[in-house]
């Protein structure tokens, strides 16, 4: 079943990349603009540099003041919002259809003219921090930020996309707009466009506003290759409350990989569905999965179960996270979830379970597909990583895996040797369980 | 690039009563039903009237319990089978409550609504309430309250309620407390049930790729046979006297880097004709471009919070307007004082012509963003069904929102915004 169909690239003279995709069911038309850089591309000193570019961008252009273009886009009805991840940045408008051209005007002359004046640069500081703040207030901060320290040796995934808050107080002015100058440029961009407009028109007008801009330097890379890990990484972070959380995690291939996709049937076996869709289209519950049925309906060691398999450009993590069930220990917590993956890499998963996860994902699809905000991330988003196609095959490759695929994977990837488990352990239980 | 290159919004367009059939069951059930030809699924969402209004007040969290178990197995069905057919198809059901109802949505591929409605009728009508999985559900909505306690937002609102609405319902919290939900019996969820679940008062919306006459059909079919006579009366909410004076709380917490602000009054309720006024002004004051005035002070100007913004939420009865914001410790009072200081001036001067212009825009401009997606269209349904807006509401919508005035807004926001008779409730590291 073909959900979405291949969208060939097209280039301006500037090396900027424009994906375009007619849409009319809805008068609406989502624009992203991506650009190749995260926190990937930060070294200790200036970490958290990308996702405070990302806020600069909204503080005005000469042409453009911060206030005038909120509102340009707000008294439009239109939405927007930016993302910055490990492996990329992103701009996104969603507006009435006849209201997308200020959103392209603004996104071109924020490609090239932001102004980064001190004052707001000091200001946005504060800002960062208390963003940083917010989260700190919530256990999972503390332990996401430790198993990324834990597991990352060498390669720049180690930081928080927030940066480490000795680099906030840090970084100057001059740090932020060298990293601007360097990765905003439009060889280094991808725009994508879906909904209700004319391909060729809105080529034309993407020509007038961006061809123009001028080509950069290909932007350095941090290229820190993560060498294997060769023993289990175990971490304890204590704090207020009384529920013990832990993180597994294992590191896991990049998204370009073959063994990518039986990893997702193997997280979808394990603790349930995952799609792409980032604007609506729902969840789908995971009270079926393994650890579920295994750790909270059937033993009582825990209250919930989730995990994620993020889609990145380097190696990075497929993490279960576990919330202990009061009267479980740590220790059995482990020995339960041992157990299962024991199980997955002694015997091959049964076809049922690998076509009921090919199922969820086709249904996933044709939720999320509805939005067409959805369908414009999906064409920039898979193009960071690997290239649409990756998308367009999405559901091919989930559906050819095989059962001995996904053994294979538990078999070489969920090691104990492979894995950090981080625990965030209350005051009040430190003494009593570890 | 000119207009005409592009559509724009057309209102006959929009969901009105040229396509959205409504129809009333035998058993007082209410029915719409949109179709969307484009569309490979449907949305189903509704409403029935157990909410946390009914809770008891030693075993406030009744209602959420209730209805968080009502999916732990039925009649028919055991827990194991419930999700394995779900999740095999890709579909999703919940049941959850707000304060005047439960609520309930799902949605699938088409071909699987005869499922998802005979699913739906066999957890509302049936549940067992099985005990040993009863437990199960206890262990995580206490784990849930121990998160919430962790929580200074959440924290800093819970506050906000006991100041702004003392000795009115609306002051518990919907999923209670550590000990109340400690003393709840499986007896209490089943005489619950046995007495809120019913069809009287309840509606449900479908819509996406289904025709009406079927949808209809499927309805009568699973839930048409419902009845319960001894359903209770809908408990109707007291108005709320405003508070003398400013009054203040704060919850200490340890080890935490920020403080929440959640300051207000108790707004009006949605059927208020100055609601629409006070929603634009609202928009002005806390929500428009980058969070309206208030974000322009205390986040763009100051520099002192990530998010500060304000919020109307009005619903049957008198709703929270409140501003919420996190800071750093040793900024809350500079942030209170700047946030005192923007109310103030608020309900003061009337708002400029422009600010009400951009806001009347917005609202116009995004209506179709909302109505994107079946749960969008459902949403906004059950919203035109819950306070009796008209089929015809999204049509007039539009010159509903341009015929406000600045005077009106000032008029709405003046009998409830009092800057010297505020809640201020603040959560986070001990002062």
């Amino acid at each position: 079943m073909t959900l979405l169909n291949p969208i060939p690239s097209i280039w301006l003279k500037n090396g900027l990349e424009i994906k375009l995709k007619e849409i009319h069911t809805a008068p609406l038309i989502s624009s992203w603009v991506w650009y190749r850089v995260g926190s990937r591309d930060e070294l200790p000193g200036r970490t958290g540099v990308s996702h405070w570019v990302e806020h600069m961008q909204f503080k005005g252009t000469e042409k453009f003041p911060a206030e005038e273009r909120e509102k340009t886009i707000a008294r439009a009805g239109g939405t927007w919002n930016a993302f910055t991840y490990l492996d990329w940045t992103t701009y996104f408008e969603t507006m009435p259809a006849d209201k997308i051209g200020q959103a392209l005007e603004i996104e071109a002359d924020r490609m090239e003219n932001s102004l980064f004046q001190p004052q707001e640069v000091e200001s946005e500081r504060t800002v960062i921090i208390s963003e940083r703040q917010g989260r700190e207030n919530h256990p999972s901060f503390w332990l996401t930020e430790g198993i990324h320290k834990a597991a990352f040796q060498i390669h720049s995934y180690n930081h928080m996309i927030l940066g480490d808050m000795v680099d906030l107080g840090t970084i100057q002015r001059d740090d932020l707009y060298q990293h601007y100058k360097t990765y905003y440029a439009p060889n280094n961009a991808l725009i994508s466009i879906a909904g209700d407009f004319n391909a060729e028109m809105m080529l034309e007008r993407i020509k007038e506003l961006f061809e123009e801009l001028p080509q950069r330097e290909d932007p350095p890379r941090v290229d820190r290759p993560e060498p294997p890990q060769r023993g289990e990484h175990q971490l304890t972070i204590e704090g207020p409350g009384d529920t013990v959380l832990i993180d597994v995690a294992h590191h896991a291939p990049p998204a370009s990989h073959k063994d990518f996709f039986p990893f997702l049937i193997l997280d979808s076996i394990l603790t349930g569905p995952q799609g792409l869709n980032l604007f609506g289209g729902g969840g789908i519950s995971n009270k079926t999965s393994r650890l579920y049925t295994k750790m909270v309906e059937d033993q009582d060691v825990a209250v919930n179960v989730s995990g994620g398999l993020p889609a990145t450009i380097d190696p990075y993590l497929y993490t279960i996270h576990l919330i202990v069930h009061p009267a479980s220990t740590n220790d059995t917590v482990l020995q339960v979830l041992d157990g299962e993956i024991k199980r997955l890499q002694d015997s091959a998963p049964n076809r049922e379970e690998l076509e009921r996860a090919a199922r969820q994902t086709r249904a996933l699809f044709a939720y999320g597909g509805e939005s067409i905000t959805n369908q414009a991330f999906w064409m920039g988003f898979s193009e960071m990583f690997a290239s649409y196609q990756w998308v367009t095959e999405y559901l091919q490759n989930l559906e050819t895996v095989t059962p001995e695929d996904v053994q294979r994977v538990a078999q070489e990837y969920l090691l104990p040797r492979n894995r950090i488990v981080g625990t965030y352990q209350p005051h009040n239980k430190v003494n009593q369980d570890q | 690039m000119s207009k005409q290159q592009y559509s724009a919004l057309k209102i006959e367009s929009l969901p009105g009563p040229h396509d959205i059939t409504r129809s009333e069951l035998g058993n007082g059930i209410v029915l719409l039903v949109r179709p969307n030809p484009n569309s490979l699924s449907v949305a189903i969402s509704g409403f029935l009237q157990a909410g946390s209004l009914y809770d008891p007040e030693p075993k406030l969290g009744l209602a959420d319990f209730t209805a968080t178990t009502l999916m732990r197995g039925t009649a028919h069905r055991t827990f194991s089978e419930i999700y394995n057919e779900l999740e095999s198809m890709g579909a999703s059901l919940g049941v959850s409550p707000g304060a005047h109802s439960a609520g309930f949505g799902g949605k699938s591929l088409a071909e699987d609504l005869p499922y998802l409605l005979d699913l739906l009728a066999d957890v509302l009508i049936h549940p067992v309430f099985p005990k040993k999985p009863l437990e199960k559900v206890r262990s995580q909505l206490l784990t849930g309250l121990d998160l919430r306690a962790q929580d200074t937002g959440e924290m800093a609102s819970l506050g906000f309620d006991q100041i702004a609405y003392a000795g009115h319902p609306y002051r518990h919290p919907s999923d209670g407390y550590l000990e109340t939900i400690r003393a709840i019996k499986r007896d209490d969820l089943v005489n619950f049930h046995a007495k809120h679940y019913g069809p009287k008062k309840m509606v449900i919306v479908i819509t996406g790729a289904v025709k009406p006459d079927k949808a209809q059909e499927l309805v009568e079919t699973s839930l048409g046979g419902w009845s319960n006579p001894e359903q209770a009366e809908i408990i109707q909410v007291s108005a709320v006297s405003p508070l003398e004076e400013t009054t203040r709380s704060h919850h200490a917490m340890e080890e935490k880097s920020q403080a929440d602000i959640v300051l207000g009054v108790v707004g009006p309720r949605r059927k208020w004709e100055g609601f629409y006024p006070a929603l634009l002004g609202n928009s002005i004051l806390g929500q428009f471009g980058m969070m309206g005035r208030i974000g322009e002070a205390v986040r763009n100007r100051a520099g002192l919070a990530y998010y500060a913004y304000s919020s109307l939420s009005s619903s049957i009865g008198p709703g929270p307007w409140t501003v919420t914001a996190g800071v750093a410790p040793e900024n809350l009072e500079l942030a209170i004082d700047m946030i005192q200081s923007e109310i103030r001036e608020y309900v003061t001067e009337p708002v400029s012509s422009q600010e009400l212009a951009d806001v009347q825009s917005n609202y116009i401009g995004r209506l179709p963003l909302s109505l994107e997606s079946n749960s969008g269209v459902a949403s906004a349904l059950l919203t035109m069904e819950r306070y009796q807006l008209g089929l015809d509401y999204l049509q007039e919508y539009e010159k509903m929102i341009r015929d406000i005035t600045a005077e009106a807004v000032l008029t709405a926001s003046r009998k409830y915004l009092d800057p010297d008779r505020l809640a201020i409730s603040t959560a986070g590291p001990p002062r």
